[in-house]
């Protein structure tokens, strides 16, 4: 056994050079350790005011200031054998008045008082005698959604120091307004119909059903479509395919469809399943045909994986107990990738949820009063309704636009937090 | 009528179930064990023999019979009405009968429309009742056959696994159908729009204007095609970008892989994956509201004329979007990096910061490489954040101040609203879309290329 000597001389690790060298060194390393933390706060800081943004504008959406008025349904204006065809807007009109005795006389005074209603408070009086023909003669209590810039003067969107030119309502309008305050009959409550009603021109009546519906129909039409097609392939990819050319063209084609930009995918839609075919344009079985293409490279990607993970063990197993090859991947593997694929497919519709671009070619982006009744209606969809309240001129969309992102960040939580729950559930380590 | 069909395959397939399942039980009891395969598998094989090949005819005649039908319609339409028209022409045509078919009238439709909508009503009722009845017969005699060759020794069971594998095929072979899809039908709309405007022209031309007239007597621009303006655009924004997210996703890889304790970690990670699942079109909002009047009054406080819709606003969200794309990749390459190299640096006194530098991302160069390649190809796909936040006019500069279109803005442009397949402005969009596809192909081919090739030098 050689015994090796320390070197006699080397460098002198106590000198000034060598520890300003030292200090170099070690700086050079927190420099490097603060660009990290940096870059870090930077990606974390991004998504704090993102969803600030997000979350402060469209609060104030979520509720709606409404006003009480009492209606009184003259049985000279409606007749009980032709409701629908009353003369709502005087009823409206001669509740104004009533709300306000001392500009009764001043018509147009009492014009501009009725635009603190919505535009729609006809249809609202309408359909309540409609739905009850016993009120014509008596007195109808409502509380009507009030129009949109006096929803925002309530809401303190629009700022009263503000010059008059400047705002949007003028003087004499938010003196009637603060009248009704005062008087207690403008309350607040919470924005149902931000849910529950249709599109509309009017940013204080303007919901998401539609886009919720032709949603739901969109994700229907590409989980039947995308699903099945996407475990078969992947089964025969994973299991069947014999390792060759063929797969291998199929296996990069698959990769590299996935990478392919989503607003390709639209014009595909566009040319072959509406031009070619002739499908009817906006409708969500276009757009989910459309989607699925998208989606069906992530479903066999996932679908994969999950077989790869199932052990060999398995196989061998079956084979041992007289299994054909078709009834081991049939009835032992495929049931044990299931929790796989199906957390893969949540991930894959959730993505498709959010997919914007594809459906604006195919015409998803219609503006629609009424929900879609099926698959071959016109619809549009929660992120191209986002897309429609966020180009439209409004000021009151802007808000609208804000809750619309929030509630379809909801929806992906929601379809993510499932997908996660599944997989720690239902997952199993071999 | 497409649902009358479909129920009726569905019914048919398991009444083909229950009696070829029935058969097979005779056959176990008539024969004892000598039967082949197992009762079910002889209801299998009848019910795939009633229901597929009914299937298939069904979806086929779904997608070609609105073809067919409005081309006998237009055939039926007498010549007065159609010689000379062009395909715009007889696509209103087609949907004023459809309109007046489906009994929404507005003013008063030629005699020659209201006939042709009675024809077409006629039609449509026919050729829904002859697809459930040509579809009734195909499963009868589907079944007929398919309960002949039922026997105590017939291998029902591989009969059934063959057509299983064939299902499968063909839905792999779908896979591919997409790809070529995709290919034809851009290659096919590109041609036309060729032939209308040369491809040097497109390829070269300096100047965009696809606002073509629609009346010849409408004041507008000539068309313009020359598509350089737009690809600078889409280069412009796609560089700033990378330039914002290449760093911070990069040095958040490193701090995540060399400095983070496990509880940075875990907070991290979620936050990145948050990032990557936010809707593009959430992000898009956020560039319109936020960030574009930010720089904005940033630019004007310094003196800078920013334009309201900044390459710089979009590029810069756009790098938001890729941070956690190049980051997860960048971590990937970090990671594959081999033990053995990393610990050596350290023992022989290297900092840590060293290590990063001189051997893992030495060693993970090629990784990170590709990733950013994808994060650019991506970048230049990206469609809804430029849709809100970038411009619609073509400008040739670099400035990322001033405001810039890119392709896939170009695309969303011309084809929102209604759309004729036989316009130069229409079918440019596919030119941009075919452009679009190969550039991003190349740039996926190569980035793969890079980081496979990596991979294969630790394995």
């Amino acid at each position: 056994m050689t015994v090796i000597d320390a070197p006699a001389t080397g460098p002198d690790w106590s000198s000034a050079a060598s520890n300003a060298n030292r200090r170099r060194r070690y700086a050079a390393d927190r420099r490097l350790r603060i660009y990290g933390l940096t870059a870090i706060i930077i990606a974390v800081g991004v998504l704090v005011i993102l969803l600030a943004t997000v979350l402060t504008g469209g609060a104030s959406a979520f509720v709606q200031t409404r006003v009480t008025v009492e209606f009184t349904i003259d049985p000279e204006l409606v007749s009980a054998d032709n409701i629908q065809r009353g003369n709502y807007r005087q009823i409206i009109t001669n509740a104004v008045a009533e709300l306000f005795p001392e500009i009764a006389d001043d018509r147009t005074a009492l014009t501009a008082a009725g635009r603190i209603l919505t535009s729609n408070a006809q249809f609202f009086v309408r359909d309540a005698v409609v739905a009850d023909p016993s009120l014509i003669g008596r007195t109808l209590t409502l509380a009507i959604p009030a129009s949109d810039p006096f929803d925002q003067l309530n809401k303190g969107t629009i700022a009263r120091d503000l010059p008059e030119e400047q705002r949007r309502v003028n003087d004499r309008d938010t003196a009637l307004f603060d009248q009704l305050v005062d008087r207690g009959l403008v309350s607040t409550p919470f924005n149902w119909g931000l849910f529950f009603n249709a599109d509309s021109r009017f940013p204080e009546l303007a919901g998401l059903r539609g886009a919720i519906i032709g949603s739901f129909y969109l994700l229907l039409v590409t989980l039947l479509v995308s699903v099945p097609v996407g475990i078969a392939a992947a089964i025969y990819l994973e299991e069947f395919a014999r390792r060759g050319r063929w797969s291998r063209l199929i296996e990069v084609n698959i990769n590299n469809l996935a990478a392919v930009p989503s607003v390709v995918f639209g014009l595909l839609g566009l040319a072959v399943f509406i031009n070619f075919f002739g499908l009817p344009r906006s409708a969500p079985l276009v757009g989910g045909l459309v989607l699925s293409l998208m989606t069906l490279p992530t479903i066999i990607i996932v679908t994969r994986a999950a077989l790869k993970a199932v052990p060999p063990s398995i196989r061998e197993a079956a084979y041992g107990i007289g299994a054909s090859k078709h009834q081991m991947v049939l009835h032992h593997v495929l049931p044990l990738a299931l929790p796989g694929i199906l957390t893969g497919t949540i991930i894959g519709m959730a993505q498709a949820l959010g997919e914007t671009a594809p459906l604006l070619l195919v015409g998803m982006n219609a503006f629609l009063t009424a929900a879609p009744g099926g698959i071959t209606d016109a619809a549009t969809a929660l992120p191209t309704q986002i897309y429609i309240w966020a180009d439209s001129s409004e000021r009151g969309f802007v808000a609208k636009t804000s809750a619309g992102i929030v509630v379809l960040l909801l929806f992906l939580i929601v379809m993510n937090a499932v997908a996660i729950f599944l997989r720690r559930r239902l997952e199993r380590t071999w | 009528m497409l649902g009358t069909a479909l129920l009726l395959i569905l019914g048919m397939s398991i009444v083909a179930f229950i009696v070829g399942r029935a058969s097979g039980r005779r056959f176990l009891r008539a024969s004892g064990s000598s039967i082949h395969s197992l009762p079910s598998y002889h209801g299998l094989f009848v019910a795939v023999w009633v229901g597929v090949p009914a299937l298939v005819l069904v979806l086929l005649w779904a997608a070609l019979s609105g073809t067919i039908v409005d081309s006998l319609l237009l055939a039926s339409l007498p010549d007065s009405m159609t010689t000379g028209v062009t395909g715009a022409g007889l696509d209103l045509v087609l949907s004023e009968i459809k309109n007046v078919a489906a009994g929404l009238l507005f003013g008063e439709p030629r005699p020659e429309i209201v006939e042709a909508a009675a024809r077409l009503n006629r039609w449509d009722a026919l050729a829904g009742w002859a697809m459930v009845v040509v579809v009734f017969a195909l499963m009868i005699v589907a079944f007929a056959v398919a309960r002949t060759r039922l026997a105590p020794r017939f291998r029902a069971r591989n009969a059934f696994e063959r057509w299983l594998s064939g299902l499968m095929i063909a839905a792999s072979v779908g896979a591919i159908l997409v790809t070529v899809g995709i290919v034809v039908s851009l290659l096919v709309e590109s041609l036309a729009f060729f032939r209308m405007v040369p491809i040097g022209e497109f390829l070269f031309g300096l100047n965009w204007e696809p606002q073509m007239p629609i009346r010849a007597d409408q004041v507008a621009g000539l068309g313009a095609f020359g598509a350089v303006p737009v690809f600078l655009g889409t280069i412009v924004i796609a560089t700033v970008a990378t330039l914002f997210a290449a760093p911070v996703g990069l040095f958040t890889a490193i701090y995540l892989v060399e400095y983070a304790s496990e509880r940075v970690r875990s907070v991290v990670k979620p936050v990145l994956e948050v990032l990557a699942g936010v809707p593009t079109i959430v992000y898009g909002f956020f560039a319109v509201l936020t960030v574009a009047p930010a720089i904005r009054s940033t630019g004007n406080s310094l003196g800078l004329a920013a334009s309201p819709n900044s390459a710089l606003a979009a590029g810069v969200v756009m790098g938001i979007m890729l941070i956690p794309f190049i980051s997860s990749l960048s971590d990937d390459a970090l990671r594959a990096v081999p033990r053995s190299l990393r610990d050596g640096s350290l023992a022989i006194g290297a900092t840590r910061a060293e290590t990063v530098r001189k051997v893992m991302l030495a060693a993970a160069l090629p990784g990170i490489m590709g990733g950013v390649l994808l994060a650019v190809s991506r970048a230049i796909g990206e469609t809804m954040i430029v849709v809100m936040a970038a411009g619609l006019i073509a400008t040739l500069t670099i400035n990322p101040l001033d405001s810039v279109t890119t392709v896939t803005v170009q695309i969303v442009t011309l084809l929102i609203g209604d759309t004729a397949f036989d316009s130069p402005k229409t079918l440019a969009a596919f030119a941009l879309g075919l452009v679009l596809f190969l550039t991003t192909l190349l740039l996926n081919v190569i980035a793969l290329r890079i980081v496979n090739r990596y991979r294969e030098k630790y394995d």
